[in-house]
């Protein structure tokens, strides 16, 4: 039974035909997709973090609003994604919870300091536009409500990798100490992100099943290739230089060869010792426990209307 | 002629510091609240006050002239420039001090803008025609927040209350004209404070009664943010606010 459950199911994924919460699944298609989703709802609110840093800094009105609005849309991708998860058995409380225990982890790539106004633009052009470029294959993924809330979250994605490329533009534009910010901000957010795509193939344990099921559609060196080679004429437009000497155009392969990523550094950071995991984690511990009379306080008050209303109606 | 100028410019940078400082501070809690759909709901009321301030702030750059931008209304006047009321530059403290400091300006904001949608000065008309559709949002969910937070738990009505006691002494100040103020009014360009707050104070009791708060029975209430006499808290909020234009001065971002 369980093999022509496993057969149809797999039928369907070749079919390009979505999965649904109230279809069968194999437990571990459910537990790897689970895995993925909340991780990427941590990641938009772990997220918000680096980038609300700035928001009282600003540097004028117009960006202090849309900033302030693309940190907001962050929540709302947050609220998206846990809502698609919880589709798979889970609550957004008992995802929080392994957050916040760090059972479960969030990208790297928000565990590094946003030290200059600069980083809102690197943030922006760089990890906005390596995510893209992992989240438009998956408004194709096979579970259909995971595709249904990226095709949201892409739209707002691209406005905010435009966005971050129009600070870079704006700096690069600018005097010796913002072209020299610009600079500073591609060094440090360069290798980060393209390390944001995950270990190398050889080295990526659950890609296959994972390509298989079509949750995901293309290898982590491809999409690391594919940002690598729009990235490297992005730069060039602004008149910044990629920080990797090995970095160069490859004619035979179509694509740009570059330098070997320190993953030594990557697996530190996925293992908590990167430079902000244990702010990260406390300032989203700390927003929950200090909300946590907030929460009980509205439980107990719409169980108190509840009431109400019901011996209103047994009163009538 | 030209003194009636400076004394509206006075006035609209009044009304644009009070929505700017409240926004800058309700911006802090971004990313921190305590619940992700009210992370979300403050960041929407952040966005409406900051864009309210911002088109108040290109009414006084405009009047103003010159080199004049929303900009250095913003970014280049120090503390005792600032106009806005001593209650929206107080601290965060925590959801309780945030909702309360926010629920009392949001009906003194909310008639204020009644008024405005009245003024003879046209531009203040229109951008009070926008912002009341704003502030009569803001109001109900404040005064949702409120009344259910009062009327919640036992823990809740502590804290409310609390921060309803800390906060009372700061909300007099919105009545008490300034030199500015009462000029406006007098030239039915300003709003008329004593009316405002009537209204003011019989909404609020309305609220803190469903709420299960009480107001506390010292009358005694603090001023000066309106002539500049601010609190300490205001050096550190412009310090932070302000850090980019005063580290790069004329820089383009």
């Amino acid at each position: 039974m369980e093999i022509k459950l496993e057969e149809i199911f797999q039928d369907k994924i070749d079919q390009e035909i979505k999965i649904e919460p109230r279809d069968w699944m194999p437990e571990k298609y459910r537990k790897t997709l689970l895995r993925q989703i909340s991780q990427h709802a941590h990641s938009e609110i772990v997220g918000m973090l680096p980038e609300g840093n700035w928001i009282t800094r600003a540097p004028n009105l117009r960006r202090k609003v849309a900033l302030l609005a693309k940190v907001q849309d962050e929540a709302g991708h947050g609220l998206y994604l846990y809502s698609a998860a919880e589709t798979l058995g889970m609550s957004r409380d008992e995802m929080l919870e392994e957050l916040h225990s760090g059972k479960a982890k969030y990208s790297s790539i928000f565990n590094y300091p946003t030290l200059t106004w600069a980083d809102m633009g690197a943030i922006g052009w760089l990890v906005d536009g390596a995510a893209i470029m992992n989240q438009v294959p998956l408004c194709r993924t096979s579970y259909g409500p995971y595709a249904r809330a990226m095709v949201r979250v892409c739209k707002e994605e691209s406005f905010h990798q435009r966005q971050g490329y129009e600070i870079m533009l704006t700096l690069t534009k600018g005097s010796e100490a913002q072209k020299a910010m610009a600079q500073d901000a591609l060094n440090r957010w360069w290798w980060p992100s393209i390390s944001m795509f995950g270990p190398n193939d050889d080295n990526s344990p659950n890609s296959a099943q994972s390509m298989k099921w079509k949750i995901k559609r293309f290898s982590n060196d491809e999409l690391r290739q594919k940002f690598v080679d729009v990235t490297v004429a992005q730069a060039e437009l602004l008149g910044l230089t990629i920080p990797d000497k090995d970095l160069k155009w490859n004619e035979e392969r179509g694509h740009y060869d570059f330098g070997a990523i320190n993953w030594d550094e990557f697996f530190q950071v996925v293992a908590g010792n990167g430079p902000c995991n244990k702010q990260r984690l406390k300032a989203r511990v700390d927003a929950w426990e200090n909300g946590a009379w907030v929460r009980e306080a509205a439980t107990a008050y719409a169980e108190k209307r509840e009431a109400k209303a019901n011996n209103q109606i047994e009163a009538a | 002629m030209a003194e009636t100028k400076d004394i509206l410019i006075d006035y609209v940078l009044h009304l644009a510091d009070n929505s700017m400082i409240l926004g800058q501070r309700n911006a802090e809690w971004c990313g921190h609240g305590p619940v992700l759909e009210q992370d979300i709901a403050l960041t929407n009321i952040t966005l409406d006050l900051i864009g309210e301030a911002r088109s108040l702030y290109q009414y006084a750059a405009e009047l103003k002239g010159g080199d004049s931008t929303e900009d250095s209304m913003a970014f280049l006047r120090d503390v005792t420039q600032y106009r806005n009321t001593l209650l929206l530059e107080q601290n965060n403290t925590d959801w309780a001090y945030t909702i309360t400091r926010q629920f009392f300006y949001d009906v003194f904001h909310y008639y204020l803008q009644e008024a405005l949608i009245n003024s003879s000065d046209e531009r203040l008309k229109e951008i009070a025609k926008k912002t009341i559709k704003e502030s009569t949002y803001h109001v109900k969910w404040s005064s949702e927040w409120m009344i259910r937070l009062g009327d919640g738990t036992e823990v809740s009505h502590l804290k409310m209350q609390n921060a309803l006691n800390a906060l009372w002494e700061y909300t007099g100040e919105f009545f008490i004209p300034s030199t500015s103020e009462m000029e406006m009014q007098e030239k039915g360009i300003g709003a008329d404070l004593n009316a405002l707050s009537i209204k003011w104070r019989s909404k609020v009791e309305e609220i803190l009664k469903e709420a299960t708060l009480s107001i506390p029975e010292s009358s005694f209430q603090q001023k000066g943010g309106k002539t500049g006499m601010h609190s300490e808290h205001m050096g550190y909020i412009l310090a932070d606010m302000q850090y980019m234009q005063r580290a790069y001065p004329r820089a383009e971002w």
